[in-house]
This record gives C-alpha cells, structure tokens and sequence, in this order.
C-alpha cells in the first residue's frame, strides 16, 4: 500500500458519509426548506397582525386574570357530560368497530369486496374530523349530547379499526389451524382463534381512545354537539375571559386525570 | 381409565377468570349507562325525528356540486399550504423543546419547564388554541399555521424527549471522552440515534397536520374547514358532500405518501 493509499483509506479528518451521500441529503433538506417557505410566502396572511400581537396576548392575559372562580358551580354539569359523550361514545365504538376489524384485516376477511369495504369504512371515519362529523351530526339529531355521542363514535372507529385490524393481521395464525383443524365453523375459529389473541389490543386501544376522546368532546359544544364546549363558546362570545381561564382550568384537570387513569390500566392491561 | 379424565366437552377459558369480577364489570357497565343516559340531556323526540332528517339531508346531499371547484381547490391549497409551513416550523422548534425535556441531558429546572410547556400544549385541543390565536392574530390561514404549530411541536417534542431518554448512553459517554462540548455531544452522539425516528415522527405529523388543518377552518383560522363550515350553516349540502369527499382523498393521498416515506425511511 502506498502512502496515498493509505491516506485515501485512513483521512485526517473522519466523515461518515461520501461527498454524493452528503450531496444527496442537503439536496433533500433544502427541498424540504423550499417547499415549507413557498407554503409560508403562497398564504394569505397579514404580516402586520404581528406588529400588535403581544398587546392582544397582554389583553387577553389581563382580562383572565383574575379567573372568576365561582363559576365552576355552573360547569360541573357539562364537565360531566363531557365524560360521558366521550364514554359512552368509545362504548359504541368497541361494538362497530370489533366487527369492522375483522372485515378489514387480509386473514380474516371473507373476499376482497368485504376487505375492501372494511378499509373504505376505516379510511372514511378516520378522514373526517371528530368537529366535522359534530356538524353532520347536528344537523341530523339536532344540537345536544346524543350528536356528541355519534360524532365521538364516527370518528373513533376508523382510529380503533385500523389498530385491531393491523393487531388481527399480526396474530399466531398456528393457533388458528389448530381450531380449524377441530371442525370449527368460521364463528368459532373467529371467537377461540383470533379474538383472545388481540383481546389485550383491543382494549389497550380503546382506553387510549377514550383519552383521546375526552380531549375531542371538550370542542364539540362549538357545533352545538353538547359538553363543556357550549359554555366555553358562548364565554368567548361574551369576552368573558375571566370565565374562560376557569373552563380551561377545568378542562385541563379533566385532561391530565383521564391521561392518567389510561396509562395506568393500559398499563396493567400490557 | 375414567371418562372424567378426558372430557368430551370443552369451553374456553373466560376473559376474566374471577366470576365476581366478571359479573361486578358487566353490572357497574350496566349502572353506569343508565345513570349517563339519565344524566344527559337528550332530547329523544328529537332524535326520533333524526332517522327521517338523515335521509333528508342524504338525499340532498348526493349528487355532490362539485361545480365550484375553484372555490374548493382554492380552499385544500391553502389548508396543505399550511400543513407543510406549520410542520416545518414545528420540526425545528420541537428540536430544542424536545432536547430540554430530556432528563438525562439537561438540569431538572429547565427539564420541569420543558415538561410543563409539552403538557400544557398537548391538553388543550387544537380548536382551542385556535381560537386564542384568532383573538390575537386576527382570522386567516396565520392563526391555523400557529396553531398547528403548537400542535406539531408538542407531539415531535415529546416524541424527541422520550427517544433521547432511551438512547444508548454509550455514544454519549464515548463523545464526552473524547472531551466534546455539550453542543458537539448532540450533534455526534445524540443526533444520528435520533435522526430516523425524528424524520419519521415529522412526516407523520406532516400527515397529521394535513386532517387537523381541515378543522382549525371551523373557528376561522384559514383552509377547507372554513369553507366546509360555511356549506353547512347554509344548508349548502351537495357542496359539503364534495368537499368531505375531497378532504377524504386528501387524507389519504398524505397517508400514502407518509407511509411511503417512513417505509423508505427505515
């Protein structure tokens, strides 16, 4: 080996990557860069809304504090109905979307249209915004909890769906030969053979979504879907930040708990 | 040999072994769902009436009007535009958030704060913070494009922190030796551990931010949710239909592409 051989093979100075990797990326970083600052410059907006945002923020920040603490009497009822929209809705959704799973998941599907069906459904629910579907709701049942409860559902189902049918797809497909081997019918290989392999999927799943749901039902009262969000939206409306800076106080407690109490049985459950 | 040694029958065994507990869960679901129907307020002459309406509104609904798609193409332009300004701008600040609220790199007061920023900003829902953006922005696309924002960097920041407090700590203590800084221990000890997964975590969000900015629209901060929301509040069904549909289709050409990359990534 010559002395430039050697040197070729062992530089002064370490790189990881070849120059072409090297040129390869910053081409892709600076394609990324590019893309973000023509999003930025192509959109509508108004620069100078800059110029006084921190006297806005200052406003706001005067008008919620003090919060006016009495009136978290009057929100202990939505904060109720909240949980429950988003309890009850998640409910819902175990029963919809077990069945949706199964026709969407490749092993267990009857044949390629139900498959198909089964991603559509999961795509279209996962799509479409738990809000966007408080719209659709109430305009169907009208303003109230009852269109909170299906928009939770609605979206939710796409979300649970497509874990248990990835979680469906990944199962030990020895034990399922060995109830086929049995005789069992279709039902049965379904009950004994898949189902108590994704059991802890899908309740892992469900109580993450539950979480996830309180989160969503706390907007869907500003389409008029029920729980804390219709007294957040008309406070806004009145600018009474000092009632707004209790309900966000509310709302975050309402959130950490429901956080906690998920992980800890997701914890147990795994 | 008995015949009891070896049954004929077999019943699989139940979820939960405990009777007690079995029948305990089943009752308290039963309770509870009755104590919440009773507790909620839910008009059921009105519900009743939703079986009907839903149809109503079905029929009306279809063809969709896909005749103003200039109004349409205007309105996802917008909402992808700030999907890919907002996740940008995300990536880059969820990298100093990300690294503070990592135990094992920074002092514990900067560790609290960092923690506390994440926890704050993951509670409130996007809707939420849209609207404070509103107040103090203004409406248009600016306010989303914030509030996308704060939704990115919390999730690429708190996705940051939790890689950088599993990493290997090997690299960590090879380049310390070697008597690095603290900002060279980052960029040749933690960064090429973390630089995959936080790609993948970002084009994720990228996907992520492309659903979310079809909502922000609903409190007036800019894309295809504000004119979605328009459709409905002016019974304007048929367009609404057209622009779920869109919405739709864009949701899944993002997902695709993201899977793609994160595949591409690995």
């Amino acid at each position: 080996m010559t002395l430039e051989e050697h040197r070729q093979r062992y530089p002064d100075v370490w790189r990881r990557f070849s120059p072409r990797q090297t040129l390869i990326r910053y081409s892709w970083y600076l394609g990324i860069v590019f893309i973000a600052v023509w999003s930025l410059s192509n959109l509508d907006i108004t620069w100078v809304y800059f110029l006084d945002a921190h006297e806005q923020a200052a406003d706001l920040l005067v008008r919620m504090v003090p919060p006016y603490w009495e009136f978290f009497a009057a929100i202990v009822d939505p904060l109720v109905e909240t949980v429950h929209i988003a309890t009850l809705g998640t409910a819902a959704t175990f029963f919809i979307a077990l069945p949706i799973a199964f026709l969407a998941a490749r092993n267990t599907t009857p044949n390629a249209i139900t498959w198909f069906i089964g991603r559509f459904i999961l795509v279209a629910s996962r799509s479409v915004n738990t809000v966007v579907w408080g719209l659709l709701f109430v305009a169907i049942f009208g303003p109230g909890p009852m269109a909170g409860i299906w928009s939770v559902t609605a979206r939710s189902i796409g979300f649970v769906g497509k874990l248990i049918a990835e979680a469906i797809e990944e199962i030990d497909e020895g034990t399922v030969e060995a109830i086929e081997a049995t005789g069992a019918s279709r039902l049965q290989v379904m009950l004994v053979g898949v189902l108590p392999q994704v059991m802890p999927v899908i309740f892992g799943t469900i109580v993450y979504r539950w979480d996830i749901n309180i989160r969503e039902s706390t907007v869907l009262g500003f389409v008029g879907a029920g729980g804390i969000g219709i007294v957040l939206y008309s406070s806004i409306n009145l600018f009474a930040w000092d009632e707004v800076a209790v309900i966000l106080v509310a709302i975050f407690g309402v959130v950490l708990v429901s956080e906690f109490i998920s992980a800890a049985v997701r914890k147990r459950i795994t | 040999m008995t015949s009891s040694a070896y049954p004929t029958s077999w019943r699989p065994p139940k979820l939960i072994p405990n009777p007690l507990t079995r029948y305990g869960l089943l009752l308290a679901g039963v309770v509870y769902l009755a104590w919440s129907l009773n507790a909620l307020d839910i008009d059921w002459h009105r519900v009743e009436q939703g079986i009907a309406r839903a149809g109503n509104m079905f029929a009306r609904m279809v063809p969709p009007d896909f005749s103003r798609w200039q109004l349409l193409g205007r309105g996802v332009l917008e909402s992808v535009q700030m999907a890919f300004a907002a996740s940008f701008i995300g990536m880059i600040v969820a990298i100093p958030l990300g690294v503070c609220a990592a135990r094992n790199l920074v002092p514990t007061p900067v560790y609290l704060v960092a923690r506390a920023v994440l926890v704050v900003s993951r509670t409130f829902h996007e809707v939420i913070i849209a609207i404070f953006f509103v107040k103090i922005f203004g409406f248009g696309p600016l306010a989303g494009v914030l509030t996308l924002v704060v939704a990115s960097m919390s999730f690429i920041g708190k996705m940051l922190a939790e890689d950088i407090e599993n990493m290997r700590p090997g690299q960590l203590e090879a380049i310390r030796a070697t008597g690095a800084s603290f900002p060279k221990m980052l960029l040749y000890a933690v960064q090429p551990q973390m630089l995959p997964r936080y790609l993948g975590v970002s084009i994720y969000r990228l996907d992520a931010n492309i659903r979310h900015s079809t909502v922000v629209g609903i409190v007036g901060a800019g894309g295809i949710g504000q004119t979605l929301a328009a459709s409905f509040s002016r019974y304007d069904y048929d367009f609404s239909l057209a622009i779920l549909l869109t919405i739709m289709s864009l949701v899944f050409v993002g997902e695709f592409f993201s899977n793609w990359v994160r595949a591409r990534l690995r």
